[in-house]
């Protein structure tokens, strides 16, 4: 992608996941930014390395780690399930609110990648029967704390801003805060626990 | 410590960014068109990335508390001093109590401010840049600011006046091919190598905005979102090309069909609502097999 970033292809989020596992412990010599997507992996490089070299390096690594058990976080989102687009989604998926809901807490989650805006994490569930598309004409403003669908992801809007995906509730959780280390709540690879907001 | 007395239309305290945190959702930002950035930092025998002023069509009038040396770059502006016309790209002292008036740039549209010491500024991520997109760094200007100046590191160069880069009126910038490129018709990438677009004046610190010939897709459907780069041309449905500057997303979804070549980014980013633009294609790193 251009003089100094090299987009990798992968066949699924898994292939993405383990990639960006393997770039996490060891990180090519020159590379800047390491970027995971859904199907793909961008990294970007400054003017020490080239571009064959970085090449070469992602061809070599050990894409077979397994995710570090011991080390992985899990983060508890309690969620309060009143979103905009919940009638959208249930009409979408064919099931009722209440089966959404359901559906959306019972599914495994786990922070696939993150972009969009600092702190917005694009979190995979395992119910693919939930995946719903984006919405035709993107909202010119979604609440903080949004928590939507789109895909076969879950988002959660750190702070007000543009938005496509279908809102189905919103948290209270401060997703981003520069006093914190990391500032994002939700890293690549960490498990997200949807819970339901006590009223 | 200087008091910006008039802020003019955008003026936003910019290093050279915070790169190294996409994976946090965070870009890189920084100057927009760093190497004038850098420039103005050595005149006044700064650190490259010193946090100075980046300017948007001028019209910055500054007070010096106490005496300071500063020096202007990038989009050539007529600057006066306590009336008295003053140089670009070159050290000039404003002596306590003077005021330097910055006037509207005849070409580009951004203009760097550095001062002796630089700016001392809260910092996000190791970086005081202001991202327009993300909220990061600092708010922007506003009349009446006042900024503390820091320490001098070594000496101001013994120069009296670098030359400026030339102004081209319509900049042929070059491009190297894809990841994107078949998403779109062979006519299309010869549109794009060939026609004149337009610079819009909805073009901001995240993208340059094109008009011109629509740039027709081949492909149907939603790509996955994936990594961004600076002067990645990404493609909206209406084929009206964007060329990312500093702020720009660190994903996005739609495909970018080529990208600018670094050397040329700080070009595209000086463009005016108006400005004419050309393409033309380069080769790119020769790709070998992966996986």
């Amino acid at each position: 992608m251009g003089l100094h970033g090299l987009l990798v292809e992968c066949d699924d989020l898994e292939e993405v996941m383990a990639l960006h596992r393997a770039l996490d412990a060891e990180r090519p010599h020159g590379v800047v930014d390491v970027v995971p997507a859904a199907r793909t992996v961008l990294l970007t490089f400054g003017p020490t390395t080239s571009w064959a070299t970085v090449a070469a390096a992602v061809t070599d690594l050990d894409t077979g780690l397994p995710p570090r058990s011991g080390q992985e976080r899990e983060v508890v989102i309690p969620v309060t399930y009143d979103g905009v687009d919940l009638d959208d989604v249930a009409e979408l998926t064919g099931m009722g609110r209440d089966e959404v809901v359901r559906r959306h807490l019972a599914a495994d989650h786990r922070v696939a990648f993150t972009g969009f805006a600092p702190g917005f994490a694009y979190v995979v569930g395992s119910d693919r029967g939930l995946d719903v598309p984006r919405r035709a004409t993107p909202r010119t403003r979604v609440p903080a704390g949004s928590v939507a669908l789109a895909a076969e992801f879950t988002g959660i809007y750190p702070r007000e801003g543009p938005g496509g995906w279908q809102l189905i509730g919103r948290t209270d959780v401060t997703l981003w805060d520069l006093d914190r280390d990391p500032p994002a709540l939700l890293t690549p690879g960490t498990r997200v626990r949807f819970t339901e907001a006590s009223s | 410590m200087i008091e910006v007395v008039l802020a003019g239309a955008l003026t936003t305290v910019q290093d050279l960014g915070r790169p190294g945190h996409a994976h946090l959702g965070v870009g890189r930002s920084g100057a927009v068109d760093r190497p004038s950035l850098r420039l103005a930092n050595r005149l006044v025998g700064n650190p490259e990335d010193a946090p100075a002023l980046e300017l948007t069509f001028g019209g910055l009038t500054l007070r010096a508390h106490d005496s300071v040396t500063v020096a202007l770059t990038g989009a050539p502006a007529r600057l006066t001093l306590e009336g008295r016309p003053g140089a670009m790209h070159a050290a000039i002292t404003v002596a306590a109590g003077e005021t330097l008036e910055i006037g509207m740039p005849s070409r580009g549209v951004r203009t760097y401010l550095a001062v002796r010491g630089g700016l001392v500024c809260d910092r996000a991520l190791g970086s005081a840049s202001t991202d327009v997109l993300s909220g990061l760094g600092p708010p922007p200007v506003t009349d009446g600011v006042r900024f503390a100046v820091g320490r001098p590191t070594a000496p101001v160069p013994g120069v009296d006046v670098v030359p400026g880069r030339s102004w081209p009126v319509e900049p042929v910038l070059r491009l190297l091919r894809g990841p994107r490129d078949d998403w779109f018709a062979p006519e299309a990438l010869e549109l794009l190598g060939s026609a004149r677009f337009e610079a819009t004046p909805s073009s901001d610190r995240v993208g340059v905005r094109l008009d011109g010939p629509p740039l027709t897709r081949v492909r149907e459907g939603e790509l996955p979102s994936e990594g961004m780069v600076e002067g990645a041309v990404q493609v909206p449905p209406d084929g009206h090309p964007v060329v990312f500057l500093a702020d720009h997303p660190v994903t996005g979804g739609y495909p970018v069909v080529a990208v600018v070549h670094p050397d040329d980014v700080p070009v595209a980013a000086q463009l005016r609502p108006g400005d004419g633009v050309r393409f033309r294609f380069v080769p790119g790193p020769v790709s070998p097999p992966l996986g």
